[in-house]
């Protein structure tokens, strides 16, 4: 088994960060992500990343990667972590084509959007059931589109999409939206937006394509004939595979303010972990603080 | 014998972008179409590959969906 002083799993704001300044202290290192950016990549527009006025979240992944590039540092795309234990003092991480040891793990694996988990989202993926607004919107010119949830990446890709879609329909399961205002306000103005509050999604129904989405509502069950779905339910963090370490009830893992998690010698950052405020630049500095402890965890223990 | 090739994507997908991005690194030439300006080319992306979502690439007939880099690779042979 190839050992490390420091593996990072996820390569996003959080984890490109920890791996500049773990470079910098000379540590041998390995990160593990399946892919750079991690959720800025899926970031239209971002104008409060200090430095830059505006920048694509495309763009900033490709800054990011530029900068890891000056370092030689060395990122194993596509590989995707199913387990970090501790044993006999070592840390294992365990990915689908290998296991990798260390003295230190950062966890900066992230976030992924939440699934509705209803009938015929699986089966409709890509047929009509999307979960990015900006990437697959446009295919959906004229035609009747639901957005499933009521915060603010929700409201943000309803409107997007009214200015592109037939129809828009939000389909939101609280009694009022919860998204800004000032989002609130966008989407009132739009006149092709239908707001169903206290609805729940049922399922989704077709063909080869999305035909229609049932919807309970406090006056009862209805079918909504459409063309497109997209869920914007918000994200669930990726701690999965790290078992023995502590999360709170959101399965965020818990961390002091070094970093330090429930297991020595592991540390995380970003939005992976509980710490409040989920923002591109909180998760990188938050990263830089991690690779310190780790570095400093290092020194005191090896 | 030259491989036509055919991206169908939107500007906005960064998926899309590391696609066309990978491809030109490898001195790849293919036909770059923006679904999100032309209906009627996103009408044929979705009856080719039979899904809705970018991005797509058709290698001489052959659909692949998404940024799959290794099948891409293999059937270019890069």
């Amino acid at each position: 088994m190839m050992m490390y002083d420091l593996i990072i799993i996820g390569a996003g704001p959080a984890g490109i960060t920890a791996a500049i300044y773990a470079s910098r202290k000379r540590m041998s290192l390995l990160v593990l992500s399946k892919d750079i950016g991690g959720q800025t990549l899926w970031t239209a527009d971002i104008e409060n990343y200090t430095g830059y006025n505006i920048v694509t979240g495309a763009q900033l992944s490709d800054k990011f990667r530029e900068h890891i590039k000056v370092y030689g540092i060395n990122v194993s795309e596509d590989e995707a972590v199913q387990s970090l234990v501790k044993r006999d003092g070592i840390l294992t991480v365990k990915t689908g084509k290998d296991s990798y040891g260390a003295k230190a793990v950062i966890v900066a694996s992230g976030k992924t959007p939440k699934m509705l988990d209803v009938p015929g989202e699986e089966e409709f993926r890509n047929k009509g059931v999307a979960y990015c607004a900006t990437c697959d919107g446009p295919l959906f010119a004229g035609k009747r589109v639901s957005v499933v949830g009521g915060g603010n990446s929700a409201l943000s890709a309803a409107i997007a999409l009214s200015r592109i879609a037939g129809r828009v329909s939000v389909i939101n399961n609280t009694m009022a939206l919860a998204g800004d205002v000032i989002l609130q306000e966008a989407l009132e103005k739009a006149a092709n937006v239908t707001i169903y509050n206290d609805a729940i999604v049922q399922g989704i129904v077709g063909d080869n394509f999305v035909t229609g989405i049932d919807v309970s509502l406090p006056q009862g069950q209805t079918r909504i004939p459409l063309e497109g779905v997209f869920v914007e339910i918000g994200l669930t963090p990726n701690s999965g595979f790290a078992k023995d370490i502590r999360k709170n009830s959101l399965g965020e893992i818990e961390i002091d303010c070094a970093c330090q998690t429930s297991v020595s010698g592991v540390f995380s950052a970003g939005d992976v972990t509980d710490v409040p405020e989920k923002q591109i630049i909180i998760a990188a500095g938050e990263g830089a603080k991690a690779a310190l402890s780790a570095f400093d965890y290092i020194v005191n223990h090896f | 014998m030259a491989q036509r090739i055919i991206v169908y994507s939107t500007r906005t997908c960064p998926h899309c972008l590391r696609l066309k991005a990978f491809l030109k690194d490898n001195g790849i030439v293919f036909e770059d179409i923006d679904v999100a300006s032309d209906p009627a080319k996103a009408d044929e992306m979705v009856e080719k590959s039979a899904q809705m979502g970018v991005p797509v690439v058709d290698i001489d007939g052959d659909i692949i969906i998404g940024f799959d880099k290794a099948a891409i690779s293999r059937k270019l042979g890069i």
